[in-house]
């Protein structure tokens, strides 16, 4: 069995820290750095093996869920179950609470000024006060966020169907800004799984266990493809994503969402996030 | 995690991590790495391993260890390639192999990585004369634009398609398009593609390009005014007057300088168009999918009124053709010297023919083109710049999948291969969207200490066969120099 791996980036400055399905970009700025990092890659030594002894309860609803032992794992399930009643497993804040917690270890060491934890897109964030952190959304007619050390926003997420994870709804992204990642996360999936169009036949979905079989979506049907969609239909579908997210808002779960599908885009909360960004590219 | 949970009998269990997937023959598991194939767990592209004994055009095999017969590690008869090597991006550490093997007594090593190319794309050169569009129109794959139309070459129109503009350039449908489309050519998989304002084509690397609809069989064998030049002395005495039909030059053999040294009369012939030289005339027609890549259906309809004073006379002969030989019609002028179809003559057969033998299949050939620059170098060597000045010196040579690789003068590593020298299911893409393409660097051992090579990572080709690298030990033998 391949042990975790950590690795400098090129830029002798970000970790990459490496586990079966884990793959974290890391870093961190302040006196405390050495320390925050080793004691990061320290607690990542277990992380995945302590998540894997109880995969089988995180895989199922929520609301069947004895407590949990592990602490990645109890904030998965907390996260998820602020969002009963409906279906949503704890592994749908996994990235999230993974983040969530290498990012407290760096902090725990003190003297961080500025920290990140980036999940594959899913990142927690430390900041003090006069650090900023920026991030953009990669594509599409997306607003630049930038978050400031009086935002209470310490967790950034993203999900949609083309994404790692299956999805039951049809957003292309939904980003969403929360007070953890692992709020954030959990939150991005379901509001991604709201935005949809119900028995439309532009949209092809399969059973989630026929494409992976161990999925904690069971039977359930995952977008598969999409073809064009009217303008109607993407703003019908929008609007039920975007009910969701108000939801989400009213009732504490999240700061603020961005939800795209298509050219066409809704934002729920906190404008002032959220800024049009410059005019230039990202190329890899 | 309860060890007696127990599960169908056909899944088996990875034990690559700690998740340890049930994985069901032929699925793969959470990390989107490692596959059950048959039963066992695998890397999901096993590392490639090019046999140049196995062989010509033998079907890929699993490879066994017991099916090497011992001494296959010297020599230049096998060459570990970087499809399923496993990637490092962005190359923080030592490229996943790095092989030593021995050619000539000279110990070599060669570096093979799965490279993420961002900067990269295919140039598709697909030979017909039918117009597939103007140069510089786009060309679009499930309607969202993937390239351009490029400067035609000699019966061959071309494309040139990807690249980061259309990759990340642009919207995020067009990234995953274009991304698909320069994996399926690359895979030498068939792509549906169509041009703006002209054709729409159905395309793969070493099969005969489809334009709407009709399979192009053949090549032509020159212009209009080549083919004239060609043939002339095969149609002396048996026909008064040919026309090779020819969107770029239609000749006319009366008055083309091949029938005047042949002596060839006048015929009073009167062809719409702008003549060039004698006997040769551009822009006979527009440019379309009819003969010999003009939009004409009825050749006659590029003559003007025949003149009774150059020659013209009721009963001349007179034979049009394509450049490919594909089309053509034998007419005789009328007492009023207007052409009259008619059955062609078996002499004239073998003449029609000949040009159809002397024309080359019609294939499409894709070059993947990509630009190994930046981070990518520094798997190979701790100073990635000297690698650079390695392969333009010529002392390291590059390959993609074993196929060879010409490598641009100038800056960079900028490279050309033939998709069709590769092994199957060579690439892979990234969500970036980027190209992942295999890419070996061979280079003497000498010369690898010398540019700052990770020299420590070096194992011989042996150890790599009897344990893999880190991404698992399956390995796959294709043969070498495929056709």
């Amino acid at each position: 069995m391949q042990t975790p791996q950590i690795s400098m980036l090129l830029d002798g400055q970000r970790l990459h820290f490496h586990h079966g399905p884990i793959d974290l970009i890391v870093d961190a700025t302040g006196p405390g750095r050495d320390l925050g990092l080793r004691r990061a890659a320290d607690r990542f030594d277990s992380v995945l093996s302590e998540l894997a002894s109880e995969l089988h309860a995180l895989r199922r609803p929520v609301e069947d869920c004895h407590p949990l032992r592990g602490k990645v794992a109890s904030a998965m399930q907390r996260a998820a179950a602020a969002h009963q009643p409906g279906f949503v497993t704890p592994m749908a804040a996994v990235a999230g609470a993974v983040a969530d917690e290498i990012l407290h270890q760096i902090c725990a060491a003190g003297d961080i000024r500025r920290a990140y934890v980036n999940n594959g897109g899913d990142i927690a964030l430390h900041l003090t006060s006069t650090e900023t952190f920026a991030a953009a959304i990669a594509t599409g007619p997306a607003p630049r966020i930038t978050l400031t050390f009086d935002s209470p926003v310490r967790g950034i997420a993203t999900s949609g169907w083309r994404g790692r994870s299956h999805s039951l709804g049809i957003a292309d992204s939904v980003t969403v800004l929360a007070t953890t990642a692992a709020q954030a996360d959990v939150a991005a999936t379901l509001i991604a799984n709201a935005v949809d169009l119900p028995g439309h036949p532009a949209i092809r979905r399969a059973r989630a266990c026929d494409l992976a079989p161990d999925s904690d979506l069971g039977a359930r049907l995952v977008t598969v493809d999409v073809d064009a969609l009217s303008p109607e239909d993407v703003a019908s579908a929008l609007d039920a994503g975007a009910r969701y997210a108000a939801r989400c808002l009213s009732r504490g779960h999240i700061i603020a969402a961005y939800l795209r599908l298509g050219e066409t885009y809704r934002v729920i909360g906190a404008p002032e996030h959220l800024t049009q960004p410059e005019k230039d590219r990202l190329h890899a | 995690m309860d060890r007696n949970r127990t599960k169908p009998a056909d899944k088996i269990r990875c034990d690559a991590c700690p998740v340890m997937c049930y994985i069901a023959d032929g699925k793969i598991g959470a990390c989107d790495r490692y596959a059950n194939r048959g039963g066992r767990i695998i890397r999901c592209d096993p590392l490639t391993v090019l046999d140049r004994r196995i062989e010509q055009g033998g079907e890929i095999r699993p490879f066994l260890k017991a099916d090497w017969d011992g001494d296959l590690v010297a020599g230049d008869d096998l060459f570990v390639t970087a499809v399923g090597s496993g990637t490092t991006y962005p190359d923080y550490k030592p490229a996943p192999f790095i092989v030593s093997r021995e050619i000539d007594g000279v110990d070599f090593v060669t570096v093979v990585t799965e490279a993420i190319f961002s900067y990269c794309g295919v140039k598709v050169k697909i030979d017909t004369d039918r117009h597939l569009g103007r140069e510089g129109a786009v060309v679009r794959a499930k309607g969202e634009p993937v390239g351009l139309m490029i400067t035609s070459e000699y019966g061959s129109q071309m494309m040139s398609l990807g690249g980061v503009d259309h990759l990340t350039g642009g919207s995020k449908p067009e990234g995953r398009v274009t991304c698909d489309t320069l994996l399926r050519l690359c895979n030498r998989e068939p792509v549906e593609l169509s041009v703006d304002g002209g054709a729409s084509a159905i395309l793969q690397a070493g099969q005969a390009p489809v334009v709407d609809g009709h399979r192009e069989e053949r090549m032509r064998v020159g212009c209009g005014s080549a083919t004239i030049g060609m043939f002339a002395v095969q149609w002396q005495g048996l026909v008064d007057e040919v026309v090779v039909v020819d969107d770029h030059i239609t000749g006319v053999v009366s008055e083309h300088q091949a029938g005047k040294v042949l002596g060839w009369p006048d015929t009073g012939i009167r062809i719409k168009g702008r003549r060039s030289t004698p006997g040769r005339y551009f822009q006979v027609a527009d440019p379309g999918l009819g003969w010999g890549g003009t939009d004409v259906q009825d050749p006659l309809t590029i003559l003007g009124d025949w003149n009774p004073k150059k020659g013209a006379r009721p009963g001349l002969t007179l034979l049009m053709v394509s450049t490919t030989g594909e089309q053509y019609g034998y007419y005789v002028l009328d007492d009023d010297l207007v052409p009259q179809p008619a059955p062609l003559p078996e002499a004239l057969c073998p003449s029609v023919d000949l040009i159809a033998e002397n024309c080359e299949p019609a294939l499409c050939t894709v070059m993947f083109m990509g630009g190994a620059g930046g981070s990518l170098r520094s798997g190979v060597t701790k100073n990635p710049v000297k690698l650079t000045r390695s392969v333009q010196a010529l002392e390291t040579r590059v390959t993609v999948g074993g196929a060879p690789a010409y490598v641009w003068p100038g800056g960079g590593i900028t490279l050309m291969a033939d998709v069709t020298q590769m092994p199957d299911n060579a690439f892979g893409y990234v969500p970036t969207p980027a190209i992942v393409a295999p890419l070996e660097f061979t280079v003497s051992r000498a010369d690898f200490r010398a540019l700052g090579g990770h020299d420590g990572s070096v194992r011989t080709v042996d150890d790599v066969l009897e344990h893999g690298g880190e991404y698992g030990s399956a390995t796959r033998a294709v043969a070498k120099d495929r056709g």
